[in-house]
């Protein structure tokens, strides 16, 4: 890894001890309550343990004490910036399980919300990796446009952040009117902002050459991890369940599923994952704009086929690519109303595990950036 | 390549240790195998050609009363294929061989059915907890678990 690195050091006669530095866990590079124990050797991380676990709230054995209905609001509170699609998976679960169909027009709806939502994702994680890279003005533009996104979201759900708005069967209350038109207009100003974003960061040479070379995940590496979404993809690997197994009405639409093709540097760097997540936004308002199509002026009954009863028996995994990647629930379901176990695969743990892997033997200023880069949210970590 | 294939796969090249193969409506189907040969099953899963599980999906604790077990769900990103794998192992003694060094994923995942449920991975170069602190006591997901009253000194249940 280290000799592709662009930069030499020569340490010459100089000794220097190992040293243990902890980096969080409220540091504000770490994205949350990581807490990081790096073995340093000078400025070089030879080594990186990361403690995870201080948002713990045993989300699992809550689910095992809540009925089915009761569960959905404890997932909005997994990966806390994209609840609209952690509530995907589950509800397409419970519909499986139960044999309910659902209509094109709901189906429509779940895909426009979870391509919102993953736009709203990419967009923090865009931003806060520029702010890692020492740029703050596109996390200003950035976090000014998510702002619509979850204007419109608190307009259907009466929540900002955790939504509880997708439920199994249905949705918790129809759209409002001008919504095509808003989702629309959102469309437009993403993409208007992102041609921005490339400008003053994606395209800076600053930016590019702080983020080249640094972190680079192989391919094989990548799947042997379980890694999924953009830090999966960023090393070349076409895998998106939208596309693998398509859900909702995904095999409607024409999109394509990006990968890195380490344009600047060597494939899977901190820089193609990051690439790849401002191609995906691209992608994510294109399958936006075929979607509104499928979604009829005329109002409907989104609630009419919620079960009054939820109490399936059978046993599932159900996936759904989010933001961050594959998010699946593996439910167990005894035929009572509460599932007998509910376990949560989130992207988030998975990439998070391979940290130690791609961070050694860089410095610990790009350790940052290789953390920034695989866009970690703890509360799906520690569930 | 569908379930039975795979079974059929299986079973000729590992005799007695794949039990049985269910496919019942309502639930994914899934092969139970005996805890022994994890490893070499796991293995062959992952390097023959027509099979490349190369993927981890998810691996869960599971507690059926009597029993302790252990979930893994696979996927094959080259040929699109899945299947579900499930062990059992007593809960006296609860150890079941690590794969740790088959998917490296499985790695944290393993702490995790540890820490949840007081699995024992036998292999495993780090079996720490992962979620709960490093001194809790007890595994929280285990349907008999109680709570402790108090842990250094702070309320639990409050």
């Amino acid at each position: 890894m280290t000799e592709k690195r662009d930069i030499e050091i020569d340490f010459g006669q100089v000794h220097t001890e190992r040293m243990r530095l902890n980096v969080g866990p409220q540091h504000p590079s770490t994205h949350g309550v990581l807490r990081l124990e790096v073995e340093l050797e000078g400025e070089i991380v030879t080594d990186v343990v990361p403690h995870i676990g201080y948002l713990h709230r045993c989300f699992e054995k809550y689910c095992e004490n809540s009925t089915y209905v009761q569960v959905v609001p404890y997932i909005d509170r997994l990966d806390y910036i994209a609840s609209m699609s952690n509530e995907i998976p589950y509800a397409l679960g419970i519909e499986k399980l139960m044999g309910i169909q659902v209509s094109e027009r709901i189906q429509a709806i779940r895909t426009v919300l979870a391509e919102l939502n993953r736009i709203a994702s990419h967009q923090i994680a865009v931003a806060t990796f520029g702010m890692d890279a020492g740029a703050f003005t596109p996390f200003l533009y950035l976090f000014r446009d998510r702002e619509l996104i979850l204007d419109v979201f608190e307009r259907l759900s009466g929540g900002r952040l955790l939504y509880n708005y997708i439920r199994p069967g249905g949705l918790m209350r129809d759209i409002y009117p001008t919504f095509v038109s808003d989702v629309l207009a959102i469309v437009k100003q993403v993409r208007e902002t992102n041609k921005e974003v490339q400008n003053l960061l994606i395209d800076n040479k600053i930016f590019i050459e702080r983020t080249i070379n640094i972190g680079i995940l192989p391919a094989d590496v990548a799947i042997n991890f379980g890694c999924s979404g953009p830090t999966l993809r960023g090393s070349g690997v076409d895998y998106d369940l939208r596309r693998a197994e398509p859900y909702l009405l995904y095999d409607k639409f024409d999109f394509e599923v990006c990968v890195g093709k380490g344009l600047m540097g060597t494939l899977g760097d901190s820089y193609d994952r990051n690439i790849v997540r401002m191609w995906e936004m691209e992608e994510s308002c294109k399958i936006i704009e075929q979607a509104v199509k499928l979604i009829p002026d005329a109002s409907e009954d989104v609630r009419a086929s919620i079960p009054k009863k939820i109490a399936p028996k059978g046993e599932i995994y159900t996936k759904a690519e989010n933001p961050k990647g594959e998010l699946g629930f593996y439910i167990v379901a005894d035929g009572k109303n509460k599932p007998y176990r509910l376990k949560g695969r989130s992207p988030s743990f998975s990439n998070l595990s391979v940290l130690p892997y791609i961070s050694k033997g860089y410095m610990i200023a790009d350790l940052i950036i290789i953390l920034g880069s695989i866009d970690i949210v703890l509360g799906e970590i520690d569930r | 390549m569908t379930i039975e294939n795979i079974f059929e796969r299986l079973k000729k090249e590992f005799g007695d240790a794949i039990l049985s193969e269910t496919v019942e409506q309502n639930f994914e189907p899934f092969i139970r195998i005996s805890p022994q040969n994890v490893v070499d099953i796991m293995l062959f899963l992952r390097d023959e050609e027509d099979l490349k599980f190369d993927y981890l999906a998810c691996l869960s604790g599971m507690d059926y009363k009597e029993t302790l077990g252990v979930v893994y769900h696979l996927y094959s990103i080259q040929h699109k294929h899945r299947v579900t794998i499930k062990i059992e192992v007593p809960k006296e003694d609860p150890k079941v061989p690590s794969i740790s060094k088959v998917w490296r994923t499985a790695d944290w995942h393993e702490r995790e059915a540890y820490d949840m449920f007081g699995l024992i991975f036998v292999g495993h170069e780090n079996l720490i907890r992962i979620l709960t602190p490093y001194d809790w006591e007890g595994h929280p997901l285990r349907k008999d678990y109680k709570q402790p009253e108090e842990y250094h000194g702070l309320k639990v249940p409050y």
